[in-house]
């Protein structure tokens, strides 16, 4: 479980997060959203680490992120597994090498141990194993997702953070990799904590959902709870389509 | 951002490359990939301009100092001591700072908007070390040897001057090449080069490791490494003769 705690942050004077406080539980999807410059990402960068927060508490299991030494940072690292908006895959190596490069980094294994780890994740994504040997500019933008949601699993990860894991792909693809998400989190027991802005996502796979506005969070609830709001900002933002509006319609 | 503020982050950030790798095994496997895109791979630019301006450098000094009352082995002498001195260590750098300065900015900075070095740094991976020491060591390591290199190459273009053309006997320069040789000036040359391989390659990783934003910022920092190199190249250049030859 992470906890965030009145946690604030700002860029030279820019008050970007204000007062955050969430849980994101064990074995759930939990989704950041909200509208782009919202600060969503900003929150999500500040619960890994890569952004240092101005105040308040970041618990990883009871373990403060704040108040670790950098060697207590990495060693926390590897047990987070993350998948970027780009999938951040390493151009220089195969797709089988970027799924062995955190074991061959940190695992004390043999390397067909790591060969069979990796092959085993790869196949675990649904990807085929004519693929495993092609670099990453070489499969399309959803195969290089699997490949790095199965190099950020590598080293079985406690903590799974996505960064719009469905940006730029299209509606069937985006489908079949949240609930990839979603299978894995609840097959590894995982805290997965996605940040996105895709209301599909957030209406097949979420189940802890925390809507940020303006750098403040307005809202927490599942899927479920989301038709029955009478938050503004939160409707305008989750049924602003048609279609979504006929769907709560429909759902209330 | 300010000079001393650059200056504070560049040692911060070779603080963090200059430690010992996480794993031997993986710097062992980035060196010789950095020997051979940095080093081999700038061996026929490095032969090109040697040749080139070993030739052309003959044929000037040759043209320019046609006094009766000089001896025959001026010109051979003057090739020799210009690729010993400068040429071979000092504008070589200021050419390879263009073409590995550029390379190793522009490769890093590439890592950094596509979010490959996050990636690292996600992973607990010392991303610095990781990606900045294999290339600058591998850098330093072959830079004798392409000085070495283009020294051999100068000189071999400064006898083609006597082959090709009748404004120079090859005896005359072979003579002129071997008068009055000091091999300080080779140990001179190689410990220059090796210092300015240094910079180039620790100045273009910072600017890529730095670089943010798109393209267009890759396409600055890559600038940035290759100016900033060259500046600093010449300025070392004085002290380093300064220090070594006064």
């Amino acid at each position: 479980m992470i906890e965030v705690k009145n946690v604030d942050k700002s860029f030279d004077g820019n008050h970007v997060l204000k007062n955050v406080s969430a849980v994101f539980e064990t074995g759930k999807t939990n989704m950041i959203i909200g509208q782009s410059g919202s600060g969503k990402t900003v929150l999500m960068k500040s619960i890994i680490g890569l952004h240092r927060i101005d105040k308040g508490k970041i618990e990883y299991d009871g373990r403060n992120l704040p108040d670790m030494h950098m060697r207590e940072i990495r060693i926390l690292r590897k047990e987070v597994g993350m998948l970027f908006q780009g999938s951040a895959l390493f151009d220089s190596l195969s797709v089988l090498e970027n799924v062995m490069y955190p074991l061959e980094m940190f695992s004390p294994s043999t390397k067909e141990e790591m060969i069979e780890r990796a092959r085993f994740c790869l196949k675990h994504v649904n990807l085929e194993e004519k693929a495993f040997g092609l670099a990453p500019s070489e499969i399309s933008g959803g195969m290089q997702k699997r490949v790095a949601i199965a190099r950020a699993i590598a080293l079985q990860p406690k903590y799974l953070f996505c960064d719009e894991p469905n940006s730029g792909l299209d509606p069937r693809t985006s489908l079949i990799i949240d609930q990839l998400i979603h299978e894995i989190t609840q097959e590894f027991n995982i805290t997965t904590i996605i940040n996105s802005h895709d209301m599909n996502s957030v209406m097949e796979i979420g189940e802890n959902i925390i809507f940020i506005e303006k750098g403040v969070k307005a809202w927490q609830g599942s899927k479920e709870d989301i038709f029955h709001v009478d938050n503004e900002s939160l409707n305008d933002f989750v049924f602003a389509s048609e279609l979504y509006k006929k769907v709560k319609k429909v759902n209330q | 951002m300010s000079l001393i503020s650059e200056t504070g982050r560049f040692f911060l950030l070779m603080q963090r490359v200059f430690v010992l790798p996480d794993r031997w095994r993986m710097f062992f496997r980035q060196f010789p990939k950095e020997l051979e895109k940095l080093g081999l791979q700038s061996l026929p630019i490095v032969a090109i301009i040697s040749v080139f301006i070993g030739f052309i450098m003959t044929m000037q000094t040759k043209l320019n100092t046609s006094n009766p009352l000089l001896p025959v082995y001026t010109t051979g002498l003057v090739t020799r001591d210009t690729l010993l001195l400068e040429f071979s260590s000092t504008i070589l750098c200021l050419i390879l700072a263009g073409k590995v300065g550029s390379n190793i900015a522009s490769e890093i900075g590439t890592m950094r908007i596509t979010e490959q070095i996050d990636a690292l740094e996600i992973m607990g991976v010392n991303s610095a070390n990781y990606l900045i020491l294999p290339k600058v060591v591998a850098f330093v390591v072959m830079m004798p040897f392409l000085v070495i290199f283009s020294m051999g190459l100068g000189l071999f273009g400064g006898y083609f001057v006597g082959i090709l053309t009748d404004i120079l006997t090859t005896g005359d320069y072979l003579i002129g090449i071997q008068y009055a040789f000091i091999p300080y000036y080779i140990f001179y040359s190689l410990l220059k080069s090796m210092i300015f391989a240094f910079i180039i390659s620790s100045v273009a990783a910072y600017y890529g490791y730095y670089a943010y934003g798109g393209a267009l910022d890759v396409g600055k920092a890559s600038t940035n490494a290759v100016v900033n190199g060259s500046i600093l190249i010449l300025f070392f250049n004085i002290l380093i003769t300064k220090i070594m030859l006064n």
